[in-house]
């Protein structure tokens, strides 16, 4: 029984997203019909695949199926080994929550866009990822991976009607393109070195390729698939894409689909080419490092609250490269355990931002939609009318900041410990980049709590900024439950941290083959325990203390001052009329932390004044403007459009529309081909 | 047993904080060659501020009636772990991560909760705050690291019992890591250069201008927390970086005399403090990053001498 729900158990969630796409493109005459039909079968499909990705994780099997084609080098080759079962109950759960979202979110765009085609894409994205994470074959791999692109890019260009969207949609096509163009070259250049595009003849070549292929496979694989995952400087289409499409598709798009980025840098890296030099393992890490770092500066720059979690996302992609490249550092160093450990915090955090940065940017959807805008300083006082939006974004930003005991604290605990055991590695070099990891790490914590006190703060508390704030209601019922149900797994991956941790441990033991003792990491159902006692922690044990300490508070002081009133009265603002330009604003709160970074920001403010007359002291008109330099179009992207712009005009002029030249370029190419080849077989 | 002994680990350090701020005060006044309030003005205060009523502002949510609550809570928790006179295998807070995110967790709810009432002066302070722990989370974290990784184990329970064995030259980059280590806890608690814990000046008041809208009991709950997280920081110092106290027995005098011997060292760095309060002016804000950035980077040096020892 078990046996056959597992083989089956793809094929049935794709039966799902299948009818859900389809069925909402024959009733797209009615939105209502048409928007329960295709989250309802969305909410199905990933009901069915968390069952079933949850059961092969447990059980520890591998599924494979394979399907010859008439096509030549094309074969549908599918194989579940359980890391590919641990993003697919990654995606799985949080679509669960998306589409219990997406029912209530997508009721405000009946009549304005056609949502028969909007189901029918978020079911053929959320399909197109699952199939990915099983394919085993490279040209149904790439055949996949342009849907998944294609699927999301329309996503994302839903809202047509408003400005920026189609602006959004255009940079992303452009850069996950160019993306693909290198994921495609680097499986040309494993299949020049192997002979094959099945990904098993790779696993089983990948010790064969010479130091030449393999950096050059490792180049065009960090960018091709980093461009997706959001590394800096290939990021800059996650701050345009993300908040331009409907809230629930950001939430999967920043917390699933950029993981299909991180997943198959772990294919390409730990299983298609291994050993690598240590110093590849260093560049991933600090790639890492300076992802997480400007990732969470430029967040703090935002007042989009959207494009806000979308640079969070980049920060988080920059954790999860730490654990990964110390990872890769560890392997090529032979410390296998350390790298397990290492391992594990990465594919821990990968887990954990998907759920919160689910639940933040639902939180954020709800936020929008309730006030019309995505502009933070024209909220406030949200948490007295939206009460579960505001607990739930609390949750998710106690949980992004790392604090205890929800699950961002456990992998950021990890990752710290795993990188705390790199600095004894013994080189120096090593130990320098280690510690650049560990730096970035603890100043990432720090501005990311920072920047969750303005984003909370400013969004939820005091008063509300404008009208729309001031009228906002409560979302519906869906949207909330969606949200609570994320904000619960956030503290269920928190506390049952022991319970996870061999789970993972057994996924890290399939990719790498490593199955040693467990010495470097331990853990029981309470307690996660690293190298030899290290260091240890207990979550349900933190929780409990905290949830005590907490109420004994409470009654000791109610018991002292259980006689004393409490008047509610004006907030003290020196006698002055209180009004909603007094409060902060998120330009004010984070301005000056700005200023101290401003090396890596680049603050800017320009100032238009028109004085009167010839006067220096009075003017008629001041605007002060502030705002941050775009380092990279002014600096990587510009200078890239210039070259590519001069070499495309220079070969222009050969041109000429002449057909019998053209003729004559193809006699030439020809001639050069053959004496190529005659000399080549020499 | 255990729940026993965090029992008293939470009444010692609830008891003997306020008497911390207490001397500092007194320090400062002699210095000022002023008489100063007794050293027990402090538990008067508290006394006096849980007798009061309170007034809460309109504007202001849930947030703010809990944060005290939950400031104190963490305070608590961390006082389970310090290593005052015994140092239990298993504590909460006692991996020095689980401390640093729990002095986060207070810090997050005073400064929401000081952004909750709408005032100026409210989100200029927390706006205040948050900069400087989140510039001085690289500092407090290497500075702690060294200990641990001269000793070999982050608990922090551990590092305090086996700091007494080491070897004359190993205090070297622990004596830097203390430096380091003295800049994050004059910041983290709201004190001279990095804040004038005295004054209510809207151009410089960071901590103050967080609490300035509370009253009553909640203030109470506050300053007993300030209190509580100063106290907290001057035990670290004073038993992660010098030779410690810790008692290896469970039980009996040994216990009492070790738990002193902290009270006593903890008060002379309560002293210090003073005496850089009554010696030096505060600081312009924009120049504090280059302090808390000195404290970092003494961390990182300490931390490379201590690998390579």
């Amino acid at each position: 029984m078990v046996d056959v729900i597992i083989q089956n158990g793809l094929a049935i969630t794709l039966v799902f997203f299948l009818v859900g796409a389809f069925g909402s493109i024959l009733f797209q005459k009615s939105p209502r019909i048409c928007n329960a039909w295709s989250h309802a079968f969305a909410f199905l499909g990933s009901a069915a695949g968390v069952l079933f990705s949850a059961m092969v994780l447990v059980l520890g099997k591998t599924v494979s199926y394979q399907q010859e084609t008439t096509l030549p080098l094309f074969e549908i080759s599918v194989r579940i080994d359980p890391l590919a079962a641990f993003f697919i109950f990654i995606v799985s759960i949080v679509a669960l929550c998306t589409s219990l979202y997406g029912i209530g979110y997508m009721a405000h765009y009946h009549g304005k866009y056609n949502l028969g085609i909007f189901g029918f894409f978020y079911n053929v994205f959320i399909a197109s990822m699952l199939l990915i994470f099983s394919a085993q074959h490279a040209v149904y791999f790439l055949l996949l991976w342009e849907l998944m692109s294609l699927a999301s890019y329309m996503l994302v260009t839903f809202e047509n009607r408003t400005e920026g969207t189609v602006y959004a949609g255009y940079i992303y096509f452009v850069m996950t393109h160019a993306a693909t163009a290198c994921i495609a070259f680097a499986f040309l250049l494993l299949y020049h070195a192997a002979g094959s595009f099945d990904f098993d003849v790779l696993r089983a070549n990948a010790d064969e390729l010479t130091p030449s292929v393999q950096t050059a496979v490792f180049i065009l694989a960090l960018i091709g698939f980093g461009t997706k995952a959001g590394i800096i400087p290939l990021h800059i289409w996650l701050p345009h894409a993300h908040p331009a499409a409907p809230a629930h598709v950001s939430a999967l798009m920043s917390g699933v689909m950029i993981k299909t980025g991180i997943f198959m840098l772990i294919r390409f890296f730990l299983e298609f080419s291994h050993p690598y030099a240590p110093w590849i393992g260093s560049i991933i890490l600090l790639i890492g490092a300076a992802s997480s770092l400007l990732g969470v500066l430029y967040a703090l720059c935002e007042h989009d609250l959207k494009r806000l979690l979308a640079y969070h996302s980049i920060e988080n992609i920059g954790i999860i490269l730490l654990g990964f490249g110390g990872a890769m550092i560890f392997a090529s160093l032979g410390l296998q355990s350390f790298m397990r450990l290492s391992l594990v915090g990465a594919f821990y955090h990968t887990v954990n931002h998907a759920v919160f940065k689910a639940l933040l940017f639902l939180g954020a959807g709800s936020v929008a939609h309730a006030t019309h805008t995505r502009n933070i300083e024209e909220y406030g006082g949200l948490i007295k009318t939206m009460t579960w939006t505001a607990l739930c974004f609390l949750i998710g930003s106690m949980a992004i900041s790392g604090l205890p005991p929800f699950n961002g604290f456990v992998s950021e605990w990890l990752t710290f410990q795993a990188l705390f055991s790199g600095i004894s590695s013994g080189n120096v070099f090593l130990t320098i980049i280690f510690i650049a990891g560990i730096a970035s790490l603890a100043f990432t914590g720090g501005l990311a709590l920072a920047c969750f006190v303005k984003a909370f703060g400013v969004t939820f508390l005091a008063r509300a900024r404008s009208n729309e704030a001031h009228d906002a209601q409560e979302c519906s019922i869906s949207m909330r439950a969606g949200m609570i149900v994320l904000a619960l797994l956030t503290l269920v991956f928190g506390v049952f941290a022991g319970s996870v941790i061999p789970v993972l441990s057994h996924i890290v033991q399939s990719v790498t083959g490593f199955s040693g003792h467990a010495a470097a990491l331990f853990s029981t159902s309470t307690t996660v325990s690293v190298r030899n006692q290290f260091a240890s922690i207990s979550p349900p044990i933190i929780a409990l203390a905290y949830i005590g300490a907490l109420i004994v508070v409470m009654l000791s002081v109610y018991s002292v001052t259980r006689r004393r009133t409490v008047t509610r009265g004006l907030t003290w603002d020196c006698g002055t009329p209180l009004t909603r330009r007094m409060e902060i604003t998120a330009t004010g709160f984070s301005r000056s932390l700005l200023m101290i970074c401003k090396t890596f920001v680049r603050p800017l403010k320009n100032v238009h004044i028109q004085h009167i007359d010839q006067s220096h002291y009075f003017f008629t008109f001041q605007k002060i403007e502030l705002s941050f330099l775009d380092i990279y179009e002014l600096y990587f992207y510009r200078p890239i459009a210039v070259c590519a712009e001069y070499v495309t005009d220079r070969a222009r002029k050969i041109q000429s529309g002449n057909v019998n030249a053209y003729i004559l370029y193809i006699v030439l190419v020809f001639i050069c081909m053959i004496v190529w080849l005659s000399l080549s077989n020499v | 047993m255990n729940i026993i002994f965090f029992f008293f680990q939470i009444l010692f350090v609830l008891l003997f904080s306020p008497l911390c701020i207490g001397v500092i005060r007194k320090v400062n006044a002699l210095m000022q060659s002023r008489k100063g309030a007794s050293i027990f003005q402090p538990y008067r205060n508290l006394k006096k501020l849980f007798h009061k009523d309170e007034i809460i502002s309109e504007d202001a949510s849930w947030i703010f009636r809990i944060a005290p609550y939950v400031v104190s809570a963490s305070t608590l928790v961390i006082a389970t772990s310090v290593p005052i006179a015994f140092a239990p295998a298993f504590a909460p807070a006692g991996d020095i991560l689980v401390t640093i995110y729990l002095v986060a967790m207070g810090t997050f709810f005073l400064a929401l909760a000081a952004m909750d009432t709408g005032s100026a002066f409210g989100g200029t302070g927390s706006s205040r705050e948050m900069t400087l722990a989140a510039l001085a989370e690289g500092g407090l974290l290497f500075t702690m690291l060294v200990p641990a990784v001269i000793v070999g184990s982050t608990n922090i329970g551990m590092i305090a019992s086996r700091i007494g064995t080491l070897s004359i030259f190993q205090y070297a980059p622990l004596l830097m890591a203390f430096v380091g280590f003295f800049l994050v806890l004059l910041s983290e608690n709201a004190r001279y250069p990095f804040d004038n814990p005295a004054t209510h000046l809207e151009l410089t008041m960071v901590h103050e201008a967080m609490i300035l809208e509370y009253s009553g009991k909640r203030l109470a709950l506050l300053e007993w927390a300030a209190a509580n997280k100063l106290f907290i920081f001057l035990i670290l110092a004073a038993n992660l970086f010098f030779p410690s106290t810790i008692s290896g027995a469970v039980f009996g005098i040994t216990l009492i005399v070790s738990g002193l011997l902290t009270l006593f060292k903890s008060l002379i760095l309560a002293g210090v403090i003073a005496l850089i309060e009554s010696s030096i002016p505060k600081l312009r804000y924009f120049r504090l990053p280059d302090l808390l950035f000195t404290s970092f980077v003494l961390g990182v040096i300490s931390l490379i001498i201590s690998i390579a020892m």
